[in-house]
């Protein structure tokens, strides 16, 4: 038996889609054991199924067949408003395009969730502007996320994933639209929550820059997993990285 | 730590602890109409038109009954006007139907408009419900603005071609406020009127709203995602 206790399982994870008269295998029989705390990457080039699985685990769409179990729940069998309840208190989600409320200033898309959790006016500003201040944006608390850089808006993003104290953070190639800088920045804060907070970190990803931080690294390639590295393991390659340095 | 899904599993009434205030839904529809004030506008326009072409048959009428009044009075002429002919009636139906579709229309754009916004509020947690109250405040609201201005326009535009034809105000504003419109012999005021409208305006706007309303809730969040606008 493993030490490990596990929060997201997934069994014969598998996606179809039919596209042109052909059937196409995004996902296609993923067993995926993620243990709680851990900080892993999902890697693969695009179209390997890594946003498939991001959606799967997430409850955002729904397997062709297979199961994913979150703390041994199964997913499917949970109603539209328990899956609402999971997606707004247990799960943050970070998108590659931030995905904000575009007519909300930052404060209120960081306050939404709560909102949704039945939190007092009160005490959602108050903790939103905490979240706020712990992403490094509590000056701009009023700006609109069109009057924020892609960085500061992947913050704001970072900060309402965070607003229901969920026990898992799944991000959708995060770091996808951002320079090299800002990237790091984004990875850094991703890590320290981790760490802080010590809510599981599920990113999907193919920026190199993630390896850094993962405790684990899943490679996916055309729908299934080819291998699953250990953080010791990737410690060794991590000096051949340095060309991603600037 | 226990587990995540421990108060999901067990207990009953989730749908209670997810919420959103009236007061919360009320402030975000006014900043989604605030913030899309031209696309609000088209939806807007729709109902205006419909409803003020159904003030201006009603008050047409009243103006035609106020004349023959006149005539009689100042040359003893007596001819049959005023009453609300029923072809005139089914063209304003016409036109409400006409504005309703419109609406429609304007409604569905919107909602493919907020593809992604809708598929991000369900991940935030957002009910169907949450959705389906967003959309329809919102068509309710610039239902009742915009049947408020037609009714408004409608009755003066009526007004003013009324008092330029007959020459004068005196004693034809008196009249009209008390009997805005004469049905079956009973009289009905002006603010009985406009409420009326606006009432109808709302009501359709928000019939209008249901369909696309409800296919924004109905909407997988994962393919709400996907699509960009």
């Amino acid at each position: 038996m493993s030490v490990y206790e596990y929060i997201v399982r997934t069994k014969d994870l598998s996606k179809f889609y039919v596209l042109g008269g052909t059937e196409v295998r995004a996902l296609d029989d993923v067993a995926l054991d993620i243990r709680r705390g851990e900080y892993v990457s999902i890697m693969g080039p695009s179209g390997s199924g890594k946003s498939t699985l991001f959606n799967m685990i997430g409850g955002l769409d729904k397997p062709t067949k297979g199961t994913v179990f979150i703390d041994e729940v199964d997913m499917a069998q949970l109603t539209a408003s328990e899956l609402a309840f999971l997606r707004c208190r247990k799960i943050g989600y970070i998108f590659q395009t931030f995905n904000l409320i575009p007519v909300m200033t930052a404060l209120e898309n960081v306050t939404l969730p709560m909102v949704f959790a039945g939190l007092t006016t009160d005490d959602a500003l108050d903790k939103g502007m905490q979240l706020l201040k712990t992403v490094g944006l509590g000056e701009r608390y009023d700006h609109k996320p069109t009057e924020l850089s892609g960085g500061q808006q992947q913050r704001v993003a970072i900060a309402r994933a965070f607003a229901n104290d969920p026990a898992i953070i799944l991000a959708d190639e995060p770091t996808g639209n951002l320079d090299l800088r800002t990237g790091k920045e984004i990875i850094t804060l991703l890590k320290q929550m981790n760490e802080e907070k010590k809510v599981t970190v599920i990113s999907a990803t193919h920026d190199l820059k993630m390896i850094d931080v993962s405790d684990r690294v899943v490679w996916i390639r055309d729908g299934k997993i080819e291998r699953i590295e250990e953080r010791k393991d990737i410690e060794l390659q991590v000096g051949q990285m340095e060309y991603e340095e600037e | 730590m226990g587990s995540v899904l421990e108060d999901v599993a067990g207990k009953r009434g989730i749908e209670k602890q997810i919420v959103l205030p009236w007061s919360r839904a009320l402030q975000m529809t006014r900043e989604n109409i605030f913030v899309r004030l031209g696309r609000s506008a088209i939806t807007a326009s729709g109902i205006f038109l419909g409803i003020a072409f159904l003030a201006a048959v009603l008050f047409g009428a009243s103006a035609a009954r106020l004349q023959a009044a006149i005539d009689f009075e100042r040359l003893g002429l007596e001819h049959e006007a005023g009453e609300l002919q029923a072809r005139i009636i089914w063209l304003a139906a016409m036109s409400l139907v006409v504005a309703t579709v419109g609406i429609v229309n304007s409604m569905l754009m919107s909602v493919t408009e907020r593809y992604k916004e809708i598929g991000t509020m369900k991940c935030l947690g957002a009910l169907d419900s949450f959705i389906v109250r967003l959309f329809l405040l919102e068509a309710g609201l610039l239902g009742i603005l915009g049947s408020a201005l037609g009714a408004l326009v409608g009755a003066g535009i009526t007004m003013l071609f009324f008092v330029g034809r007959v020459g004068g105000w005196a004693g034809i504003l008196e009249a009209w406020v008390t009997t805005a419109v004469e049905i079956g012999g009973t009289g009905i005021p002006l603010w009985l009127c406009i409420i009326f409208s606006v009432m109808l305006g709302g009501i359709l706007s928000i019939l209008a709203a249901l369909y696309p309303a409800w296919r924004a809730a109905k909407m997988a969040p994962a393919a709400a995602l996907r699509s960009e606008f």
